[in-house]
Parts: C-alpha cells; sequence; structure tokens
C-alpha cells in the first residue's frame, strides 16, 4: 500500500491529495522528518519509524499557523486541492531556508502545480510569511 | 438608478477585498472533496477502456475478472438488457451532431483511446484494478482518423452509418462579405491552427453512489447538477425526486468538470445493480484519456482592408476536431469560434463556413473561453501580419478598426444559427486598449527585435470581447434562523471561485449584517428548487442576481412586517444587524432571531418572511471586453521564450470582490500563456494518445508562470442584471495565446519568422526558427 493509501484510507487523513499518483503534481507532499515527500511514490512501509506531517498537523485542530493565514491574505487558493501539498512544501522550504528569494520560492514550489492561481499569489503569500517571521524573531533586516 | 449610478452607490461589502471564509478548510485539511467521501459497505469501481482508436469489438471474455476475490461484479454492454441509453446534447445543438451520441459503455465498436468497454465493481480499488488486467478483449483494429484533413478526406470514416466525417456543415454571416472584399485593396489569407489541449482539473473527475431501494444519492455533482439530474433520471427510469445529486469541494472545473460522461450513468446504475455504495475516482492518465478536450481547430482566415488598415470585410472556415462523439457540450467551442472571430472591431462584412469534424480521438467539450480562444488567436494574428503587410503600426491598426463607444450597442449579428442576433451592449473598448497599453509601459518597451544580451524582445496585444450570463434563470434561497444565522442556497455550483464568500458579500449589504452571519450552501439538487449550474461565467452575473433578489425581498418582508406589527410607516423603518429598528432613534422594533423561532413555532408569516425563495430570470448575454500585452524575450539558439510581463485587462461591469476577481484574471491568463507554450494532447498516426501523463502533457509550473497584472476596470456595468456584473472567470485566458503568439512573432520578426500555429512549443518554436534561416539564405 502507499503513503498516500495509507494517510487517506487506512488513518482517515484526507487532508493529503492525490492528483496523479507518478510523482509529478505534488498534491500528495508531506514531510517525512521534516523532508518533503511524495506521499504517492512510496509505500507506507518504507515510513515506518518515520516522523510524518501532513496538513492536518501544521497548526492544532481549529486553527491556523501563519503559512496558512497569509495562503488566505493573499489568496493563494482557489479550489484547494493542490494547497496541503504546497503547504507542507513551503514548510520545508522555510526551515531550511528561513528569508527565500522570490526566485528561491518559485524554484522550491515548482514541483507542484497548481491549475487556479497562476502561482502569483502563492509566492507572495510564502515571501510574507517568511518576512513577518523574521521581523518577529528579531532577525529579519527592516524592509 | 442606471447603471453607472448603482456601482458608484457602494456599500461596504460588495467592492470590498474580502478574503474568503472558506479557505480555512482547504488550508486545514478538512475539506471534503469527491474522493473523501466515504460510505459504510461502500466497494469501488474501474473501469476497462479501449487501448485501440478504431476497432470491432469480436467478444469480451470477463470470466477471469469475476473468478478473482474480491470482485463484485463485471459489467459489459450485454449486461445491460434492452437497448443502451444515449447520452445527448446539453447546449449548442449544432444540426447533425445528434448523429453522432455516444453510449455509456461501447457494445461492438470502438472509437477512440479510453472509451468505457467494461466496470468491475470490488471491495478494494486495487482489486478492481488487478481484475482489470483479467479482462479479454479480442478486438479487430481498424484505419483511424487522426487529423483533421483525413476527416475532411472522409477515406476512413469514424460512424459509418452516417456516411460522412462531417457531422455539421453551416454558414454564418453579416452584411455582405462579397461586397466587402470588392471594396478591398489589400487582402491576405492564412491557414491557422490551435492546438488540443484540456483543462486538467487538479482533482480528477469521481463520484460515490448509493442507491437504498428508494433513493439514489450521488456524490462529487458539479458544474449542473440539475441538468444531470434530469438525465440520469430518464436513463435510469426512476423519477427526479427520488435523485439526489450533492456537490462536494471540488478541486477545479474550467469546464471539463460535471458535464454528463459515460460514468455518470455507470456508476449510479452498477450501485442499483450490486446494492452497495460504489466509489469510481479516475486516475490521471483516464482523465487524460476520458475526460473532454478541447480546442483543436483549424481556421483559413481571410481579411480585407483599405491601404489605410480599414478592415473591409473578413471572411472565414473554420474547422474542430470534436473526437470520435459529440459531448453533451455539443458544438459550444465550434460555435463560439465564429462568433467571436470579428471580434471587438467595426466589421460590418463578415462570412464564416463551418465544419464540426469528427476523428477517433478523445471526444471535446467547454474549456474556459471555449471558441474565443482559438478565435482570438486566428484574428490577432493575422491583423499583425496585415499590420506588418501594410507597414502600419500594429496599435494604431487596431485603434482604428475597434469599435467606438459611440456606436454601443453595437450589433453583431446572428452567427450563432440556433439563436437570435446578439448585441455587445456597453463598454469603450479603445479605453480598455489604452489603459492595457498604459499598465505595461507598451511605448518604452523593447520590442521589434531588439537584441538585448542575445534574445530578441518583443511585444504583442490583442483584443477581445468575451460573452457570459447564459440564461435563463438561477435560484435563491435565503433562510433566517433562530440564533441570528443566515443561510443562503444558491442553484450554481462553485469549483474555487470563492462564490460562498461573494454571495455572502452581495446578501450582507441587503440585509446589514457581517460576512460572518452567513453560510453558503449550493450546488446539490436538494438545496433550491431548481438550478442552472456554473459555466459561461454566469455564477455572479446570473445567481449573485439571484441572490441579491432574495436578500431584498427578505428586507422588504420583514420591514413589511414589523410595519404591520408595529403600526409604524415602513418607510420610517430600516433593517440592520438583525433586528428592524426606528430610522429616527434606531430602537428596535423587531428582532430577527425571534421572528425566525415564531417561524419555526409554525407562525406562518413569520416564515414568510425569514423563508425567501428568488428566480432571477436573465433576459440578455451581457459581453465583457479587454486587451491583453505580453512583453517576451527570445533566445533564437534555443528557442526558449520567457514573457517578462504580462496585462491581462478586462471590463467586468461590476468587481464584487478585487482580491478574487484578480485571482481569476492572473489563473486564467497563466493557464492561457502556459497552453501556449507547453500543454499538448499529441496523438500518433495509430491515434495513440502519447501524452498521457503528467510527465507528457506539460502544463505551466512556478518557474514558468510570468508576473501577471490583473486590471479588472467597472466602466460599463451591465443592465442584464441588478448587480451590474459581466462574467469575470474567462477574460484572462481568452486573449493569452493571442498575445504571445503576437509577442513572439513580433521579437523574431527580424528573422521573418511565421507563426500561424499553436502551441509554441520549444521543438516546434525551433524548427520555425530554422525554416525562416534556411528561407532567408
Amino acid at each position: 500500500m502507499t503513503l498516500v493509501d495509507f494517510l487517506r484510507e487506512t488513518l482517515g487523513l484526507t487532508g493529503t491529495h492525490i492528483g496523479c499518483e507518478h510523482g509529478v503534481c505534488g498534491a500528495c507532499t508531506v514531510l517525512l522528518d521534516g523532508e518533503s515527500v511524495r506521499a504517492c511514490l512510496m509505500f507506507a512501509v518504507q515510513a515506518d519509524g518515520a516522523n510524518l506531517t501532513t496538513v492536518e498537523g501544521l497548526a492544532p485542530p481549529g486553527e491556523m499557523n501563519d503559512l496558512q493565514r497569509a495562503f488566505q491574505a493573499f489568496h493563494a487558493l482557489q479550489c484547494g486541492f493542490c494547497t496541503p501539498g504546497i503547504l507542507t512544501t513551503a514548510t520545508a522550504l522555510l526551515r531550511e531556508n528561513p528569508n527565500p528569494t522570490e526566485d528561491q520560492v518559485r524554484r522550491a514550489i515548482s514541483g507542484n502545480i497548481c491549475r487556479c492561481t497562476g502561482y502569483q499569489p502563492i509566492v507572495r503569500a510564502i515571501l510574507d510569511c517568511a518576512r513577518s517571521r523574521a521581523t518577529a524573531t528579531g532577525e529579519g533586516r527592516a524592509k | 438608478m442606471n447603471a453607472r449610478d448603482r456601482v458608484l452607490a457602494r456599500d461596504k461589502q460588495v467592492g470590498a477585498a474580502t478574503v474568503r471564509g472558506e479557505d480555512q478548510r482547504f488550508l486545514t485539511g478538512s475539506a471534503r472533496f469527491t474522493d473523501d467521501v466515504r460510505l459504510e459497505r461502500m466497494v469501488h469501481a474501474a473501469v476497462q477502456r479501449s487501448p485501440h482508436a478504431n476497432a470491432k469489438i469480436l467478444g469480451i471474455d470477463t470470466t477471469a475478472a469475476r473468478e478473482t476475490p474480491g470482485v463484485l461484479s463485471v459489467f459489459t454492454a450485454s449486461d445491460f438488457g434492452g437497448p443502451l441509453p444515449l447520452i445527448p446534447i446539453r447546449l449548442a445543438p449544432m444540426p447533425g451532431l445528434e448523429r453522432f451520441l455516444q453510449h455509456p459503455i461501447a457494445a461492438d465498436r470502438v472509437r477512440y483511446v479510453g472509451e468505457p468497454v467494461a466496470l468491475v465493481v470490488a471491495e478494494s480499488r486495487y482489486i478492481a484494478e488487478d481484475a482489470l488486467d483479467r479482462i479479454v478483449v479480442d478486438y479487430e483494429p481498424l484505419d483511424p482518423v487522426t487529423s483533421i484533413d483525413q476527416a475532411m478526406l472522409g477515406k476512413a470514416l469514424v460512424h459509418e452509418a452516417v456516411g460522412s466525417n462531417i457531422g455539421s456543415h453551416y454558414h454564418v454571416s453579416r452584411g455582405d462579405p462579397a461586397g466587402g472584399f470588392a471594396k478591398a485593396e489589400y487582402t491576405r489569407k492564412e491557414r491557422f491552427r490551435c492546438h488540443r489541449h484540456t483543462a486538467a482539473p487538479m482533482e480528477t473527475r469521481g463520484m460515490v453512489a448509493e442507491y437504498d431501494g428508494a433513493v439514489l444519492r450521488v456524490w462529487g455533482a458539479t458544474k449542473v447538477p440539475f441538468f444531470n439530474r434530469r438525465l440520469l433520471a430518464k436513463m435510469l427510469e426512476l423519477s427526479e425526486s427520488s435523485i439526489d445529486l450533492i456537490e462536494t469541494d471540488i478541486g477545479g472545473g474550467f469546464g471539463v468538470r460535471g458535464e454528463f460522461y459515460p460514468e455518470d450513468f455507470l456508476v449510479p446504475w452498477a450501485a442499483m445493480q450490486v446494492r452497495r455504495p460504489v466509489k469510481w475516482i479516475e486516475d490521471r492518465r483516464e482523465h487524460l484519456m476520458a475526460t473532454n478536450h478541447a480546442r483543436e481547430t483549424e481556421c483559413e482566415l481571410e481579411i480585407g482592408m483599405k491601404r489605410d488598415g480599414t478592415i473591409v470585410g473578413l471572411r472565414a472556415i473554420v474547422m474542430a476536431d470534436l473526437g470520435a462523439y459529440a459531448r453533451t457540450g455539443g458544438g459550444v467551442a465550434l460555435a463560439r469560434a465564429p462568433q467571436f472571430l470579428p471580434g471587438p472591431y467595426r466589421i460590418a462584412d463578415y462570412g464564416c463556413e463551418v465544419y464540426a469534424l469528427f476523428s477517433n480521438k478523445t471526444p471535446v467539450g467547454t474549456y474556459r473561453g471555449p471558441g474565443r480562444y482559438e478565435a482570438n488567436f486566428f484574428r490577432e494574428r493575422l491583423l499583425d501580419m496585415a499590420a506588418a503587410d501594410l507597414g502600419l503600426d500594429p496599435i494604431a491598426l487596431r485603434e482604428k478598426n475597434l469599435v467606438s463607444a459611440a456606436e454601443i450597442p453595437y450589433d453583431i449579428g446572428k452567427l450563432v444559427p440556433w439563436e437570435g442576433s446578439n448585441q455587445y451592449d456597453g463598454g469603450d473598448f479603445h479605453s480598455a486598449f489604452r489603459q492595457a497599453l498604459a499598465a505595461i509601459g507598451y511605448a518604452s518597451l523593447p520590442k521589434d527585435g531588439a537584441a538585448i544580451d542575445g534574445r530578441l524582445h518583443g511585444v504583442g496585444v490583442a483584443c477581445f470581447t468575451e460573452s457570459s450570463g447564459a440564461g435563463p434563470s438561477e435560484s435563491a434561497r435565503i433562510v433566517a434562523r433562530p440564533d441570528g444565522g443566515y443561510e443562503i442556497y444558491s442553484g450554481v455550483t462553485t469549483m474555487g471561485q470563492g462564490h460562498e464568500t461573494v454571495f455572502a458579500q452581495i446578501a450582507a449589504d441587503e440585509l446589514d449584517l457581517p460576512l460572518s452571519a452567513f453560510q453558503v450552501f449550493h450546488g446539490s439538487t436538494a438545496y433550491v428548487d431548481e438550478g442552472w449550474g456554473t459555466f459561461h461565467s454566469r455564477a455572479i452575473v446570473v445567481g449573485g442576481s439571484a441572490v441579491k433578489m432574495a436578500a431584498e425581498s427578505m428586507r422588504e418582508k420583514q420591514i413589511a412586517l414589523a410595519a404591520r406589527r408595529s403600526g409604524l410607516a415602513a418607510a420610517d423603518l430600516r433593517l440592520s444587524a438583525g433586528a428592524v429598528l426606528r430610522k429616527d432613534d434606531a430602537s428596535t422594533v423587531l428582532e430577527i432571531s425571534s421572528l425566525a423561532q415564531a417561524a419555526k413555532d409554525g407562525d406562518a408569516e413569520a416564515r414568510d418572511a425569514t423563508h425567501i425563495k428568488a428566480r432571477f430570470d436573465i433576459k440578455m448575454r451581457t459581453y465583457s471586453y479587454g486587451s491583453h500585452v505580453a512583453h517576451v524575450a527570445v533566445d533564437p539558439e534555443t528557442a526558449q521564450v520567457q514573457v517578462l510581463s504580462y496585462v491581462a485587462l478586462e471590463d467586468v461591469g461590476r468587481v464584487i470582490n478585487p482580491l478574487l476577481a484578480a485571482g481569476q484574471a492572473v489563473g486564467g491568463a497563466v493557464q492561457g500563456i502556459g497552453a501556449a507554450f507547453l500543454d499538448e494532447l499529441i496523438y500518433d498516426d495509430s491515434g495513440q494518445l502519447i501524452t498521457g501523463s503528467f510527465a507528457d502533457y506539460l502544463m505551466p509550473t512556478s518557474t514558468d508562470a510570468p508576473p501577471v497584472i490583473p486590471i479588472m476596470l467597472e466602466e460599463a456595468p451591465s443592465a442584464s442584471n441588478p448587480l451590474g456584473a459581466k462574467g469575470a472567470g474567462e477574460g484572462g485566458i481568452v486573449a493569452a495565446g493571442a498575445a504571445v503568439a503576437n509577442a513572439v512573432a513580433n521579437a523574431l520578426s527580424p528573422l521573418g519568422v511565421k507563426i500561424t500555429a499553436l502551441p509554441l512549443s520549444l521543438d516546434k518554436l525551433a524548427a520555425s526558427i530554422r525554416a525562416a534561416r534556411r528561407e532567408s539564405r
């Protein structure tokens, strides 16, 4: 059984979506020990003992974290189907590179297809979240 | 109050860039898409599809599949007992297409790769898919028809019984095309081609069907649930009232999702046979071969002009490859291309011959901007060619020929045989064009092949008109609850546009309530008596107007009731924040939550003022319009094109939510620009689809997507509806192919590269550049 089927069917965590089942669209992206991976391209048993984060785990139930709120503020989602995979990808990006350039954001999410937004508001939302975090931790340069 | 004053009298919510209330469920993973629907005892279906483009079915052996542990049933055409139903045409009843309808499952002949041949129902999807491999179908392959030329030639026939691959052939015109051309001092004729591609929404099609012996429920409905219910009832010989089509969250539609497909019959039918809920979710490979394709159209276009660039005539032959069968969308795209070929220009004398052709490819349907994307590309490309021939500036040429504000309403004639004549109902096309050029800084952009760091720069423009607001009607229902909440029910469906927020904005202004007071329910057949769905950019224009009418009616009824019961004059009362108040001292006359409680307790008068139904009937189409401008840099050695900046400007009459409207414009533009370079459904000579995965079927990613400047104007509110709105969902895409093709051609003009076909994929553009260089040697 694939990891994405295990998450959706066995655990009932349907926030992780299936868009192509061949590793191109990125809708099924989850964090495996913090790294973004395609849940459609691995078997569930391969994740044995790993720490998995899906979209359901980004914020406490009923709440949204700063990245999710930035997506809402910038209208970075329309149909919302690709959104969980983009959120997990961006979460990994901002952990590895807390202050990315626009080009770095675009490259980081280039493995996630979105048909609705044209990506522009997604990129802006991720950059805005990074800037807010930098400001909050006092590490950011005033812009 | 005229339409313009209505817009100026702007109130709090309509016009505000409000963020969407629906976002939270999508951002936290708690949305409910079709595959998230899970029912007790649910089983899974998988579809066996034809691997041949054209073949006779000599026999089907399902024995081994049926014997697979976990398989409940395997259905083929012979299991249906009696004649198989046909899937009819929903709109654009192009005469002749009714001879090319599809059965939900193939009996003795398959006509495209992907046509359903058998349906397996099993305990799990894994088992169902494994069982597909155990079905043995004996095919006798036949020669396929795989191009427009082959279809016209008719050497091989897709439907022998019809005797021709030409499904429909007609002529439309306005004025006197021959007379117009007689006045021409210059003519040019070119053959153009727009490629086959499709919407590819991120969620594939799917459904869950459950039949309890009395009621059939089908989850996963979208686009046109009421029409589909009517059809399904007829095909299954059930009453409409015994079927509920239920809308789930939908992962993108763009026209292709929610039409009635073969599976929309097969899966509910199977659920009735096995008496367990059946889920079917299309996989991506299936999607690319089974969900409607679009856009494959060729056009021979000729323009007649005076030497000064005045257009005196336009004539065309438009030929579209509709694939193997006529789908529910019939000839929509093919009929709209001739309608929109003259575009926003003053062309009194115009004629077009139309051919609907059938081939051994996946059937086509409507995709965002059907017919417009194609027609705008053909016309705008030819305008640039003519400008170059005559030594005229392409901007000045367009300004000379755009219909002026003084000429509007402008009669566009009867260009669709089964419709009356139409009019551009309002606007200033010149103003829109000027603003688009200014927004991109047209005058100072490097263009005409200016070389910078080894790349050639070009700028392309395209002007367009776009129809919206298809009738006849839409329904809305608003209920005030005892807890102070309000429920809005609409007959339109939603696939990501944000109608929940927009409808709440519209009602909030009428009832003077915060957005948080509203819950919006849409799409499902149980919500309103009748609904018409979401297509042709009609959800706000028609559906939003119905919501506005329902809210207005609720306000008036509540004030009237308060007046009757208090003895005060209605004119001295107003409704605000859930209470009817006196205008003079703002004291409360009637609490609406108490009224809602009284309604619940049986007070008929209270019910009448808290349960409101409205239906808005739209009498005319409304036309939005605009201009796109693209600035590109092309590497002449590698044929790499970078779109450096892009303006997508459209006048939509009235912007209900600027944040969401801009989202439609940017998203549409990127889809359309991407399609001009990447998306292509390619078939080989044997009719095999060779772009059947996302590894082969390319769509724009975040590193491909150019920066888009969305501009929404409100210079010409529509008189067709109380909101003044025009469609806003398709203006972003309709001129995108045209603008980027013109920009690339402009960049490569020093090399003499001729561009008459989309896509401008790397291989094709590189070949064009090589050809131009060979010729110039």
